[in-house]
């Protein structure tokens, strides 16, 4: 397409763009994709072999499990974000790009989550069963999932900007943003917990989608100021 | 005579502000500490339920209390810095950081051995201890981005804008910790629930707070002094001290 | 005052580890960090003064 064309697209249109370009290299690049997914997989079936096989123990743990793997995963994968696109000069010309920075951001994290959130939303619950968790509890834990890993890519993303090209980034990714992971790991596996246990979630989920809120409002923004940060 | 406070965002100008103040604040550090150590240790009564062992609250609160109250203070540079651009509002958040680190130690240190006697553990899930365990890997998570980047212009400002999310978060994570503390029915690290708490204890913790407050303005205002001068070492001012100053 | 003798004092009603263990490291902390802050300072005017020393010897 010209640069006129391109030009004349609305904001949508640019948004849709970034989404389709950052999908269609995810597909040419599916290893990055299955190893995250894997990672998953691998990561919560340890835990019963590091702990025991004990019934009543592995459903009292599953909700924890899951999550801290799913957040492991969703980190591993941040890691990817911007590096590629840091490295052959995209980001300069996003950054440079008419459109405002932070709904650019917004269609990678978006891309991102289709790609590395959403098997692990699906898969999650066929691990939950693993652990012998009640059909509710995996209903809860698929919701909890699904409100919580956008937030880990959104906060994970201003942490995968500030880390761009630093020595050690992925240690450092680690350490930056599995604390304020916290609140989210907390109300999800405590969604998943409650549940099993048969008491109400409605806590834990609209405390999960408040923090969604207010990711959404202040983690793009961040995450285009700490990419103009490492452009300087 | 008027006083044109904005001349003390020059490095230099605030350098020599600086080395006078800092023995002032030592001193009212060590006064404080030593009033409030006195009423602590010596006169406070001893504790109906908790014994002798409650005479720790008066450094771990002051120590939990600084913890909190650095970071807050970092973050507000760190504001500063990124909105106005000077130099110096970076260096400053960048000196209050390994003592708001080290406030944070001493508070957990503290708070693990408080527990001990107290609840038979030494490490205590409650809301507290657990945003203090979280605090220091935010702290941490500051200083090792900061050093993790080469470029000091960038590297003071990615730092800050982490310590800004930070800031955000940390109200957030503290909330989210009591709501998972009270749920799993954890114990609390508190002073016990007597009528009134005795003057005396309210007293001590008051005085001590106050020194660590007086300590942490010196310890970051010595710290700033030196990041100052390996910044600015290739001005002529710098280069004066150098050269004048005796290193033993 | 609280206690009728030193020893009364140093034993915290069988406290003692706890309570000295806590001020103890608490001191060892701050005496620490301000005798590396002073380090840091004097390894700094050291180093500058044998930069300067260096330059003026290649002029």
């Amino acid at each position: 397409m010209t640069a006129a064309g391109h030009a004349r697209r609305g904001l949508a249109g640019v948004f849709a763009a970034v989404v389709r370009r950052d999908l269609l290299l995810a597909v040419r690049r599916r290893s990055d994709v299955l190893t995250t997914f894997f990672f998953f997989v691998v990561v919560v079936s340890l835990f019963p072999l590091g702990i025991g096989p004990e019934v009543d123990t592995l459903r009292t743990i599953a909700p924890g499990v899951v999550w801290v793997a799913a957040l492991l995963a969703s980190m591993l994968a941040l890691a990817r974000l911007f590096v590629g696109d840091y490295a052959d000069g995209t980001l300069e010309q996003l950054a440079l790009a008419p459109q405002p920075l932070l709904v650019l951001v917004l269609g990678k994290i978006v891309a991102h989550l289709l790609v590395t959130g959403v098997p692990l939303v699906l898969i999650a619950p066929l691990l939950g069963l693993q652990f012998d968790l009640p059909a509710t509890a995996l209903q809860v834990m698929v919701l909890s999932l699904l409100l919580g890993t956008p937030v880990l890519s959104m906060i994970g993303a201003v942490g995968a900007a500030l880390t761009l090209g630093v020595r050690g980034a992925g240690g450092l990714l680690a350490l930056l943003v599995l604390p304020l992971y916290i609140p989210v790991l907390i109300f999800g596996a405590g969604a998943v917990s409650a549940s099993a246990l048969g008491m109400d979630v409605s806590g834990h989920l609209s405390a999960l989608a408040a923090i969604f809120l207010i990711a959404l409002v202040f983690a793009p923004w961040a995450t285009a100021a700490a990419i103009r940060i490492a452009l300087e | 005579m008027s006083l044109n406070i904005w001349r003390f965002a020059s490095p230099q100008a605030f350098y020599s502000l600086a080395g006078n103040l800092i023995p002032w604040f030592l001193v009212a550090a060590a006064l404080l500490g030593a009033a409030g150590l006195y009423v602590g240790l010596l006169i406070a009564p001893t504790d109906a339920q908790q014994g002798d062992a409650y005479r720790i609250i008066f450094i771990h609160v002051a120590a939990a209390w600084m913890s909190m109250f650095i970071y807050t203070v970092m973050a507000f540079w760190c504001a500063v810095g990124l909105i106005v651009n000077t130099r110096l509002s970076f260096m400053m958040a960048l000196a209050l950081a390994p003592t708001g680190a080290l406030m944070t130690l001493i508070a957990l240190w503290t708070g693990s051995l408080w527990g001990k006697p107290t609840w038979g553990t030494w490490w205590v899930w409650d809301a507290r201890l657990t945003s203090e365990l979280i605090l220091l890997f935010l702290y941490i998570g500051f200083m090792s981005l900061h050093a993790a980047i080469d470029d000091v212009r960038r590297a003071d400002r990615a730092a800050a804008l982490l310590a800004l999310v930070g800031a955000i978060n940390v109200p957030i994570i503290y909330f989210s910790v009591k709501w998972w503390n009270t749920l799993h029915q954890g114990a609390s690290v508190s002073l016990t629930r007597a009528p009134s708490m005795a003057r005396a204890m309210l007293l001590g913790m008051l005085l001590v707070a106050l020194a660590a407050w007086m300590y942490s303005i010196a310890a970051s205002l010595m710290r700033v002094r030196s990041l100052i001068l390996e910044r600015e070492s290739d001005s002529d001012w710098v280069q004066t001290i150098a050269r004048t100053e005796a290193a033993t | 005052m609280n206690w009728s003798s030193p020893a009364e004092f140093f034993a915290m009603g069988g406290y003692a580890f706890y309570v000295w263990a806590s001020y103890g490291v608490a001191a060892a902390l701050i005496v620490a960090e301000l005798w590396l802050l002073a380090a840091r300072r004097r390894t700094f005017l050291r180093r500058s003064r044998r930069r300067l020393d260096r330059a003026n010897d290649a002029e």
